[in-house]
């Protein structure tokens, strides 16, 4: 019995432990792997974490300001239902690897051209939602703001667009998630993020990457709940009350 | 080429066309880092083919697991149907963790090779595939449990002959989502030690022919699975009356016309 114990204890000793070497490397500066300077700590390691939101904010930004006004226009007038839906197809099968490596070799490196790879993996997804959000709009609360006198313009944004913010909001989480875990990716193209330390084993060492990793990680879930948090208060209260009296 | 030449000389100052068009004796296309090197690609495909067939495993075995894991938990969340929302909420938060820094996180644990790809690269599968089972399931028309029912079925049955067959596509569509999304992210699994088409990426990072090459055969891997899925999908629903794809219908009026 005890001997069973401690081979379960000693793997999960040594994982507590890098763990814990990990949180230290977050909190204190050390020694790099390469000798010389020192790495780790929370005021080495902040910038990472900006760089990280601010490539990532812009390019949610961007990816935005070129999906929503697409989608919206397509889904009202109903047309481009296979444009939008293999977009968002497509979107997926993209190996974000492969657009950063391509990006960094063929277009070049940088701030702007990494938020513009990040965009590629962020359109589609809001750009697909959106059509299809504005799509499900039931047509008779259309019809009912066709017959209050609403015009094509007031219809989208009083009725459709509100209807639609939840499954628009879905997508744009969906995005952020994709853009997030991509920027991580984003020091093979010459912009520090928190993969910085993930991808750079051999000055940061074992410790360096499960720090960045963790990090990174709880960047990621931050973000979803935030997200999660705001697609919850955008979703109209009818439509809440609407699905939970369906769902009873 | 002369034509090009005689035609577009301000290209060949830029020294593009020998770039783009190049054959295979010109060896100029690599130094100089042409867009995409004709000769060079077929000279080393083979080297390709390894890689890319690890990574169609691991994607395989990956779907597969999580495709067990998922149905498992569905059918436990069709019992009781509580289990629902903090299981939803349990693989959702799976899927949001950035696949660079779950291999990282998994490599203290789960040591370095392909086993902590496949388990990350499952664990991602799941959101998808669960939600799709859950919803297939309770989107089973009433009317076809009522007469299973009535037939004297017993709630096993009714699951396994009325209600999971008639959840099939939505299944189906699940695994799709999951498996091209998969194939996607599995170039990112050399990082945990398991090969495949990113580690090539990443060992000629800025050569662009291996690039387009590697990326590109990775994005064919996600159309070939796609299509296998949707044959698979349309073999094990042969009730559903299949409309053929637009292509197909549109050659068969021509051929009828003709």
């Amino acid at each position: 019995m005890t001997v069973t114990l401690l081979h379960l204890a000693l793997p999960l000793g040594s994982v507590l432990n890098s763990f814990s070497d990990a949180v230290d490397f977050i909190l204190h500066p050390q020694a790099a792997q390469t000798g010389g300077t020192e790495v780790g700590g929370v005021g080495y390691i902040w910038p990472f974490v900006r760089t990280h939101l601010e490539v990532s904010g812009l390019a949610l930004a961007g990816s935005l300001v070129v999906s929503l006004p697409i989608g919206l226009w397509l889904g009202h007038r109903g047309r481009g239902e296979l444009f939008a839906v293999a977009l968002g197809n497509a979107g997926r099968a993209v190996p974000e690897l492969a657009v950063i490596a391509f990006l960094a070799a063929f277009i070049g490196v940088g701030l702007q051209n990494v938020t513009i790879a990040l965009m590629v993996l962020g359109i589609p997804p809001i750009l697909t939602n959106t059509f299809v959000a504005v799509r499900q709009v039931d047509p008779d609360a259309v019809q009912a703001a066709t017959g209050m006198g609403m015009r094509g313009p007031q219809v989208l944004a009083r009725v459709e667009l509100p209807l639609a913010a939840s499954t628009i909001m879905s997508g744009v989480r969906t995005a952020a998630i994709n853009i997030v875990a991509t920027a991580t990716i984003a020091p093979l193209a010459g912009v520090s993020t928190l993969g910085e330390l993930i991808l750079g084993r051999d000055v940061y060492g074992s410790d360096g990457v499960l720090a960045g990793a963790i990090l990174v990680a709880l960047l990621a879930l931050i973000v979803e709940l935030t997200l999660a948090g705001l697609q919850r208060l955008v979703t109209p209260r009818g439509l809440i009350l609407q699905r939970a009296s369906a769902g009873a | 080429m002369a034509v090009l030449t005689a035609k577009f000389p301000e290209l060949v100052a830029a020294g593009l066309p020998q770039n783009f068009f190049h054959n295979r004796k010109n060896p100029d296309c690599v130094q100089s880092n042409g867009a995409f090197c004709v000769g060079w690609a077929v000279d080393n495909f083979h080297t390709y083919v390894g890689p890319a067939l690890k990574q169609a495993t691991m994607v395989s075995v990956s779907v597969a697991a999580g495709f067990a894991i998922a149905m498992a938990l569905a059918l436990l969340s069709h019992r009781y149907g509580k289990l629902v929302p903090p299981l939803t909420g349990f693989t959702g938060i799976l899927y949001t963790v950035p696949s660079l820094a779950f291999f990282a996180l998994l490599i203290p644990i789960t040591g370095f090779g392909t086993e902590t790809a496949v388990i990350a690269l499952s664990a991602y599968t799941l959101q998808i595939i669960y939600r799709n089972i859950v919803t297939g399931l309770a989107n089973v028309p009433a009317g076809a449990k009522d007469a299973g029912r009535g037939m004297g079925m017993s709630s096993r049955q009714l699951l396994w002959r009325v209600e999971l067959p008639l959840a099939v596509p939505e299944i189906i569509a699940g695994l799709r989502v999951a498996t091209v999304s998969t194939v996607a992210l599995a170039t990112l699994a050399f990082f945990a030690g398991a090969g495949g088409l990113g580690e090539k990426i990443y060992t000629q990072l800025n050569f662009k022919t291996n690039i387009i090459l590697a990326g590109g055969l990775a994005m064919l891997m996600a159309i070939v699975f796609d299509g296998l899925l949707v044959g698979l999908g349309r073999a094990v629903t042969p009730w559903r009356r299949h409309r053929a794809p637009p292509i197909l219908e549109a050659l068969r009026r021509l051929r009828r016309s003709v």
